[in-house]
């Protein structure tokens, strides 16, 4: 017989109280197991398969498909794959980067107003962010069309040819990127700006004299978390985009998203798209991994 | 207000300007009368009849509709559960990390990855039960399988607010097992439990990635009958839509912002 | 209450992981009587308290309220109900549904609900904040909401955990009469938790000093008061002065200032002697007994008070109490009298 225990002013036994919670979160749990963790375990291991004759999966263990994501296959090394994969990774990066350079000021402006008005503003960034990707994409398709002022613009600077449009290019998937992710920049960042202790920042002055020294000493390290978690949550998505290249960028933009896209639909070769996906949990684990690194190592400060 | 650097105010317009100009441009085009090409050819609301008489659209509409309200209905219930199981039995602290660890996952997964798992899994249970075929049941389920863990972290969140003491006063005070979740916890939940739906319903309705990967030649929603059509060629009935999705938007979070003012004075 | 039923406690234990709280504690608690448990934080007087309400399962040990084991029974069943440090009342539900709840929870009739709730909002005066919310209301009122709550269900053991100690001073010295007079009226056992003795003196019909997980003296609060057992009782119960003596088993004992007269001849050969800070006198001339020379080496103002620091000769200070008008000066040599009847032999 089990001793009584017990929890919150219920009598109960250890064993009974573990099967009542069980009871409650099991569904749950039961629910993502299976359609969610056992799935993404499984396309590790689906990565290591072969596509079948007719696009099924043959289970013959290769490790053929992360050669070709390397550059390797029948055909000997082509660099198409892995400048996919770099140019997502680059994307990410200069994404985030853009996103950086202009969440700060505008996490500073709004910092600077009334409680109240803060508020107000913090929700005119938010907004567009709750709007469906898909219509923000497309219209950039349309703000960057052939008729349209900023390519009238474009081509009277003698920048493009005159009645082209300025998409599909890659000017438009940066803008289109930066225009999507700025929101879940901006917020993360504002978080510590707001608790911002200008004394620091005026002793810095006294101290350093630089602008630049000042802003990175004296607010740069008082904003690391919010600064870590800015670039969390801006990069990581970002490697994983596949609408904006595939609205604004054309064919021959191609992204580790598009490429798994492609792999699940029409060239239904499973085995490889997982491959992909790997490289991108890999991808963004690393990532991850690496900012809490930087967070754990200015938490000491 | 103390004084910024010049650049600072420039800048903060330049990036609103990048989060609302393309969807203005739009908005601008919906009332354009021009059929096909950019150029303006006078004010009209005709898209807009248009659209609330196009069938893909309105069917679109309503798949969207009932896959939201169904999603939503499963996932909150689990959702909840999950979150109060979670809080109020000790488990081991082993477990607490690997159960936070797994329910913040899909938060912080890329979609895409979500997508593909969901395909994996659905290939495989079609094997044995073919109603997993793609179509509403599998919108559906893939649905209820991200919002489960929005739902679970409002509802925790708002969870922890009720102290120990309550409960065991109420255990004091001849409350039965059921009594203290009826009486005490579920109405002090209740509001944590509503904005978790409401959020878990705003992610469905938005949802684009996985319903791509996941749906089927009869359960379009909005945001894939979009893209296709801006695939083929974006007609004005499109602009139409996405203008109204977009109002619909701000009317939405304007009105949850008013109501949370309302039950702040407590 | 027909038969009289007495809550006994016997040797109770109760560890959380390796530090032990409760050591073979054992008690009775006659029907109807105050007590108060007394003692600093960590003593076990918390830990004794929720073991009887049901918050807590013992290692070992019994708690027995008449003939009926309550260790077998949940929290939910047992006519024990308390009174939380933290008030815990129901932040959703209004004052008058706060009181209910516990009626309601056993199904009692709501023609009684509304006649009972009433009766005890009245008493604890109460009535006219019926329909307010919780944090509608101020610290002293939340605690008569929460005692309500508790009284209405006229429970066998009410508990009370530190109710006092969010009240400030004034509201403190009311509530302490309000709780004795609300006792008496249900004659129902109440038993208090706190560490502020004041408090315990004021309410009790009988004080436990706890520490370290046992009971170290139990008496009224007289006994505890004017006869603390041993050092650490009379430190808690603010017994200012102690000083070591040597005994040779008559009724004088040799002090640091010089011989002293006893009662009767202490218990030991070199024990600790206390006397209370109130009752060193200060005299014009020689006192018959126990009179020594001191020099007041510090005075401090406390209000209703005089703090004064004096010496004999080399020995510690001695502090003293008195009277807001005794106007003393630093530097001015007095005669001190430490009656007889006022000296404490320690019991270590």
């Amino acid at each position: 017989m089990a001793r009584p225990i017990v929890i919150d002013g219920d009598l109960t036994t250890r064993p009974r109280l573990f099967i009542r919670g069980l009871m409650l979160i099991g569904w749950g749990l039961l629910w993502m197991a299976v359609f969610l963790y056992a799935p993404l375990v499984g396309l590790g291991a689906l990565s290591a398969a072969t596509r079948g004759e007719y696009g099924g999966v043959e289970w013959t263990l290769t490790t053929a498909n992360l050669w070709r994501l390397a550059g390797y296959d029948e055909l000997g090394f082509s660099y198409n794959n892995l400048l996919i994969l770099w140019r997502s990774v680059w994307l990410a990066a200069v994404t985030t980067g853009i996103c950086l350079a202009l969440a700060f000021p505008m996490a500073f402006w709004i910092a600077n107003h009334r409680p109240r008005v803060r508020h107000l503003l913090l929700a005119l960034v938010m907004v567009p962010s709750c709007v469906n990707l898909v219509i923000r994409t497309y219209a950039w398709q349309q703000l960057l069309g052939g008729q349209m002022p900023p390519a009238w613009l474009a081509s009277q600077l003698g920048l493009i040819p005159p009645g082209g449009a300025l998409y599909p290019s890659g000017f438009a998937v940066y803008l289109g990127m930066v225009s999507c992710m700025l929101p879940f920049t901006v917020l993360p960042l504002y978080t510590s700006i707001e608790r911002l202790d200008w004394n620091l920042v005026e002793a810095a002055r006294d101290l350093y004299g630089g602008r630049l020294r000042v802003f990175r000493h004296a607010i740069v390290s008082q904003c690391m978390p919010g600064l870590i978690a800015a670039t969390i949550l801006t990069f990581i998505p970002s490697l994983g985009m596949f609408v904006v290249p595939d609205l604004l960028g054309g064919a021959k933009f191609m992204l580790v998203g598009n490429l798994i896209q492609l792999q699940f639909g029409s060239m239904s070769d499973w085995p490889f798209g997982a491959a992909a996906g790997v490289f991108l949990i890999v991808a963004s684990l690393l990532a991850l991994v690496g900012l809490r690194a930087v967070s754990e190592r200015t938490e000491g400060r | 207000m103390r004084r910024l650097a010049w650049w600072i105010a420039p800048a903060t317009f330049a990036g609103l300007f990048l989060l609302y100009v393309p969807l203005a441009a739009v908005a601008v085009l919906s009332f354009n009368a021009t059929r096909h090409g950019q150029s303006w050819g006078g004010f009209t609301w005709d898209w807009y009849v248009r659209m609330a008489h196009n069938q893909a659209i309105l069917e679109a509409a309503w798949n969207t509709l009932v896959v939201g309200l169904l999603s939503t209905a499963i996932a909150t219930v689990l959702g909840t559960l999950l979150a109060v199981g979670l809080a109020r039995i000790p488990w081991p602290r082993w477990f607490r990390r690997g159960s936070d660890l797994a329910i913040n996952l899909p938060v912080v997964t890329p979609d895409i990855l979500l997508a593909i798992a969901l395909v994996g899994a659905f290939a495989v249970l079609r094997e044995w039960w073919p109603v997993f075929k793609p179509g509403m049941i599998t919108l559906v389920v893939a649905h209820t399988t991200f919002q489960i863990s929005f739902v679970c972290l409002v509802v925790t969140s708002r969870l922890v607010t009720i102290p120990r003491d309550q409960i065991e006063a109420a255990r004091d005070l001849y409350a039965s097992r059921w009594g203290l979740w009826w009486r005490v916890l579920l109405p002090q939940l209740a509001p944590g439990i509503v904005a978790g739906a409401l959020l878990a319903f705003t992610i469905s309705l938005d949802d684009f990635v996985v319903s791509f990967f996941v749906t089927g030649p009869d359960s379009t929603t909005l945001p894939i009958l979009i893209y296709a059509s801006v695939r083929r060629g974006v007609t004005p009935e499109i602009h139409a839509l996405s203008t109204v999705i977009v109002a619909a938007t701000m009317l939405a979070i304007l009105a949850v912002s008013v109501i949370h003012k309302r039950h702040q004075p407590e | 209450m027909a038969t009289p039923l007495d809550l006994r406690i016997v040797d109770l234990s109760k560890s959380f992981g390796k530090v032990s709280v409760l050591k073979g504690l054992s008690l009775e608690v006659p029907d109807g009587q105050f007590i108060t448990l007394l003692g600093p934080s960590g003593c076990g007087k918390t830990t004794l308290l929720r073991l009887v309400a049901g918050f807590d399962m013992p290692d070992s040990g019994s708690i027995t309220l008449g003939s009926t084991d309550l260790l077998a029974l949940p929290a939910q069943r047992r006519p024990v109900n308390t009174v939380f440090q933290s008030y815990a009342l129901f932040p959703h539900l209004r004052v008058l549904d706060n009181v209910a709840f516990g009626l309601r929870s056993r199904r009692v009739p709501a023609a009684d609900v509304a006649r009972r709730c009433r009766e005890t909002m009245d008493i604890l005066r109460i009535a006219d904040l019926a329909q307010r919310y919780p944090h509608e209301l101020s610290g002293g009122q939340r605690q008569r909401v929460a005692l309500a709550r508790a009284l209405v269900n006229e429970p066998e053991v009410l508990l009370l955990d530190e109710p006092l100690s969010a009240l400030d001073a004034k509201l403190r010295k009311e509530v302490e009469v309000e709780l004795k007079r609300i006792q008496r009226r249900y004659d129902i056992t109440f038993i208090l938790v706190t560490h502020d003795q004041d408090e315990a003196i004021a309410v009790s019909d009988r004080i436990l000093i706890m520490h370290g997980g046992s009971i170290i003296q139990d008496g009224t609060p007289e006994q505890v008061y004017e006869r603390p057992v041993n050092q650490f009782v009379a430190e808690f119960m603010g017994v200012g002065n102690r000083f070591p003596v040597t005994s040779d088993g008559s009724d004088t004992v040799q002090g640091p200032f010089g011989p002293l007269r006893l009662e009767a001849p202490p218990p030991w050969r070199q024990g600790t002697l206390a006397v209370r800070l109130e009752d060193i006198e200060v005299r014009d001339q020689q006192p018959a007994v126990n009179g020594f020379q001191a020099v007041i080496e510090e005075r401090l103002f406390r209000g209703d008070y005089w703090e004064l620091r004096a010496r004999v000769g080399q020995a510690p200070p001695l502090v003293i109490m008195v009277n807001p008008d005794q106007i003393y000066h630093e530097g001015q040599t007095v005669w001190i009298e430490l009656p007889p009847s006022n000296i404490i032999p320690l019991a270590d």
